[in-house]
Formats: C-alpha cells, sequence, structure tokens
C-alpha cells in the first residue's frame, strides 16, 4: 500500500524532528553549554517546545481544511504526544531542578503565584488527553465522546500562553506572539464549525420544499 | 618541444596579479581571524589597578563569564543573553555626568575627573537579582558619598535621582522593552551617603564591560539588583521622592526602597531563596542581603512590608 509506506516515509522523520530539541538540551548540558544558569535555560527552552508543539498539533485542523488534506490526522497525536513529552520534561524541571520536590513549597506556589496556577492548569489537563490517546481508548469512548474531551487542548494551550505572559517580566513580545498563533487557530475552528452549520441549515431549507 | 611548450603558455595561463595577491592576504588572515577569535572571547579590557576595600565578603567570586554573560539590561534586549551580544555598540568614550539639583556646586564631570575623586577600591559584595538568583562580583569604585561630598548638597537635597544613558538607535524602544526610557533610578539621602553605595568603574580587575553598566554605575548590595543603575549620566538632587524605573512599570511588584527581604515574596515568586550562578542547589536569601548590620539601621521603624 503505497499510502502506508508514504505514512510511515513521513511519521519516521517527523518522529526524530520532534525530539531534536531534546537531544540538543541533552547535548549542551552534556557539554555544559548551558549559559550561566543552565536550570534556567533547560526551564525556558522545555516550555518554549511544549508551546510549540501545543500549537502545531492545533494546527492540524485548520491546516486539513486549508489544503485539503484530510490524511494529515495520522501525524496528531504523535505531536501531541511530544507536547506532553515536553510538558513532563518542564515540569519535572519545576519539580526537581528548581524545588527539589519541596511540596509544602509548590502547593503554595500553584495557590499563590497566578502563572504557576495557570501553568500547573495547562500541565494537568493535558494528562486525560495523553492516557485516552490510543486507538481502544476512542473505541470506549466512542468518537464524540472522545472528541469532547480532547477539546481540553484548547484549554491546555490558552492555559499555556497565559502562564508565559505572567511569567514574563514586561516585555511581552513573544508571549504574545504564542496568544497570536494560538487566537488564529482557534479562531478558525469557531469560523469553520459556524460554516458548517450555516451550510447545513441552508441545505436543510432547500431540502424541506423538494420534498413537500 | 621545450621551446614550442614554453610558447603554449598564455597570459590568460598566468596567475592574475589581484588572485595572487588576494591570496597572500588570505593566508596571512587566517592565523589573524584566529587571534581575533581568541581575543574576542579572552576579551582584552583595560586593567583597573586598585586597592582592597572594607565590606568585602570572603565569598568566592561568581566566574567572570558569567557575569559577563548573564546581563539585565534591557536596553540592550530583554534576554540574559543579549546585552553581551548587542551592548558593543554603546559609547562610552567620550563619557560625562552632570551633577545637579540642589546642590552649591552643580557641575558636569567627564569620567577621568570621576574617576579621580577617591582613590578606587576593590569591593567583593553579593549581587541578588529581584528575579531570585545572585551572585559575588569584585567590584572597582569607590563609596558614592565622595562625590556626593564634592558637589555640597543643599538642605533641600533629601532624595538622589539616577539617569541611565538612552540612544534610541542602538537600543529598544520602551515599547519593545515594555518599561520607559531613560531609565531611572533614586535613592533616600541618607541611603545615597552610606558608605556601602558604590559609586562603580570596574569588575575583576578592569574596566566594566558594556553590558555590566560601563562606564559607570551603582552598587547597591542590600537592594535588589535593578536598583544598581547602570551606565549613569546624570545625578539629580531633589526634595521629594524621585520616579524609578521598574516602580513606575508595576507598581505593585516594586517598590522605591526595594531590599533585599526574604519576608516579603514578590507576587510572582518567593524572595526566600535565591539561586547563586554556578550553584546546583538553592541557598537562603538573607535580610539585606546579609548587609543587615550595616544599613538596618537605615530604616528603623519602618514598616518593610509597606515600604516595600
Amino acid at each position: 500500500m503505497p499510502s502506508r509506506v508514504l505514512e510511515r516515509s513521513i511519521k519516521v522523520p517527523l518522529f526524530i524532528a520532534c525530539l531534536v530539541p531534546a537531544g540538543l538540551l541533552a547535548w549542551r548540558a552534556y557539554h555544559q553549554d548551558l549559559g550561566a544558569n543552565p536550570i534556567e535555560f533547560i526551564t525556558h527552552a522545555t516550555g518554549d517546545w511544549t508551546l510549540r508543539l501545543l500549537a502545531i498539533t492545533l494546527a492540524i485542523s485548520p491546516l486539513r481544511r486549508l489544503l485539503r488534506m484530510p490524511s494529515l490526522i495520522r501525524y496528531r497525536r504523535m505531536l501531541g504526544l511530544f507536547a506532553f513529552f515536553y510538558g513532563c520534561l518542564h515540569f519535572t524541571t519545576y519539580l526537581w531542578l528548581d524545588k527539589f520536590f519541596d511540596f509544602h513549597e509548590i502547593v503554595k506556589d500553584v495557590y499563590k503565584r497566578p502563572f504557576i496556577t495557570a501553568g500547573f492548569l495547562a500541565f494537568i489537563s493535558m494528562i486525560p488527553l495523553a492516557l485516552t490517546s490510543t486507538a481502544g481508548w476512542i473505541r470506549r469512548l466512542g468518537g464524540r465522546r472522545w472528541q469532547a474531551l480532547h477539546r481540553l487542548i484548547y484549554l491546555s494551550a490558552i492555559a499555556g500562553v497565559v502562564h508565559y505572559y505572567w511569567l514574563v517580566k514586561s516585555d511581552v513580545r513573544k508571549p504574545l506572539m504564542y496568544a497570536a498563533i494560538v487566537l488564529v487557530l482557534l479562531t478558525e475552528r469557531l469560523v469553520s464549525s459556524f460554516r458548517k452549520s450555516a451550510a447545513r441549515r441552508i441545505l436543510g431549507q432547500a431540502a424541506s420544499p423538494v420534498k413537500s | 618541444m621545450l621551446v614550442k611548450r614554453g610558447a603554449d603558455l598564455r597570459y590568460s595561463d598566468i596567475t592574475p596579479k589581484q588572485t595572487y595577491f588576494n591570496r597572500r592576504r588570505f593566508l596571512a588572515a587566517v592565523p589573524m581571524a584566529g587571534a581575533a577569535l581568541f581575543t574576542s572571547r579572552a576579551r582584552a579590557a583595560a586593567k583597573l589597578a586598585a586597592v582592597k576595600g572594607p565590606f568585602s565578603t570572603d565569598e568566592k567570586p561568581t566566574p567572570l563569564i558569567d557575569v559577563e554573560t548573564y546581563n539585565n539590561f534591557y536596553e540592550f534586549g530583554t534576554g540574559k543573553d543579549e546585552p553581551s551580544k548587542n551592548a558593543g555598540k554603546l559609547q562610552t568614550s567620550p563619557w560625562s555626568i552632570k551633577v545637579e539639583g540642589a546642590v552649591s556646586k552643580p557641575r558636569t564631570f567627564d569620567l577621568g575627573e570621576a574617576m579621580k575623586l577617591a582613590p578606587l577600591e576593590e569591593r567583593i559584595y553579593r549581587h541578588r537579582c529581584v528575579e531570585a538568583w545572585s551572585i559575588v562580583v569584585p567590584w572597582i569604585g569607590f563609596s558614592l558619598n565622595n562625590l556626593i561630598k564634592a558637589v555640597e548638597p543643599t538642605a533641600k537635597a533629601k532624595y538622589v535621582a539616577f539617569q541611565s544613558v538612552y540612544d534610541s538607535k542602538h537600543m529598544l524602544s520602551p515599547r519593545e522593552a515594555g518599561i520607559e526610557f531613560p531609565y531611572v533610578e533614586g535613592l533616600r539621602m541618607d541611603e545615597a551617603m552610606h558608605p556601602l553605595a558604590l559609586l562603580c568603574f570596574g569588575m575583576y580587575g578592569q574596566v566594566l564591560p558594556n553590558q555590566d553598566g560601563a562606564p559607570v554605575r551603582m552598587v547597591l548590595p542590600w537592594k535588589y539588583g535593578f536598583k544598581s543603575i547602570k551606565s549613569i549620566v546624570k545625578i539629580k538632587f531633589v526634595e521629594k521622592e524621585p520616579p524609578t524605573t521598574w516602580n513606575l512599570a508595576n507598581s505593585h511588584e516594586y517598590g522605591f526602597y526595594s531590599n533585599v527581604n526574604p519576608t516579603v515574596d514578590h507576587p510572582r515568586w518567593s524572595q526566600a531563596t535565591e539561586r547563586r550562578l554556578g550553584e546546583f542547589g538553592k541557598r537562603k536569601t538573607l535580610m539585606f542581603n546579609g548587609y543587615a548590620d550595616q544599613v538596618a539601621s537605615l530604616y528603623n521603624g519602618m514598616d518593610l512590608r509597606k515600604y516595600y
């Protein structure tokens, strides 16, 4: 089957490409090339890649419509799982290298500091999505319910952007760039679903006089 | 045959003179490029001699490479690595500092004059950023009060206002950085007169690198780093508390005093601990960054939660 071969020939390089940022980070860490504040460097790099991969995952559905390439759906799960992977690295960095598993301090942080609260929310809302990412879970939940659950990614992306925006002290250019991208990707969904329902209505109206 | 062969060699076969010279120049340039690479790394900064001053900590100074590549100098970029890449455009010579306001002897010092106001001392201070990281730096300078005495403040001088250089051609715009420029800072008169308050011209035995606030900056070791204004062009003595840049940007998070205080958290992070650059774990932050014995009396009777 040529389409299988094509899928493979894209999936494998894509998988490797998604690992490159982590590999590069590990390589630089090994060569002690993470700058004066390595833990901050790792935190920022993993956070950045979580947001980037969330945005790329969110871009799949709009791109399928825009390019008329429904087959792009085959790569979405992998991208989403990589977003979760970088989210886990980011969260682990915070938990281990920043807070040294001081849970008292962490609870206080999550409770008292809005930017941590937002980041925490963004992270935990990815967990059920990663857990139910298998074909088995789609079957068990049913397509409709599974899809409804997986809309949690919208919350994760928005909370992630807010987390970044609240974190920076004054130069909000980068967080605003992420916000704009996520906004475009979510707005496209609204527009497309509005169009679909409008089309259904018009079709419905056109159909009724024929029937009568 | 031989002759014929010689005739075969046409002008076009001869290496053009230009190429030949270029090749020579290229060959000559190779070791030069290597040397340039080396010196840009080692950055042969001008040496600055100083005697050992008071108040030095015996803690180990942070490696110079960290202090000159991990900077907050928003005029040259808001990323920590950006000032060291961009601050080379700052023209630090000639340089003058205008001293004005409530003083009997207002005066503009050129840098050389200012540096001769008192003997240069090396002082190894702890330096604590509001972002919860810290460094130990051997600064070179002398107490600001030497300059203050030289201009004779009048009774109206209750505060000192500082202003950084601003050059819109080579620096971020306030819109990009998210804070107002030129950068301004201030001290109460008794704080400014305190011997710990250092007017600083160098570090690590050399003149200040641009990204660390060349050619002249303040160092206030008991306050968060942003109070230690860089690249000063103006000092004004005033009657009322002067505006300060970070306070203007976000008064809820950055107060006028901004003394290092582990018991008063920044709204977005705890100030109880800090990461000393080069260390893996975190260490406890000390009241007034460990300078309480020297400066606590300046704030007797003040509610430090209110005047953060």
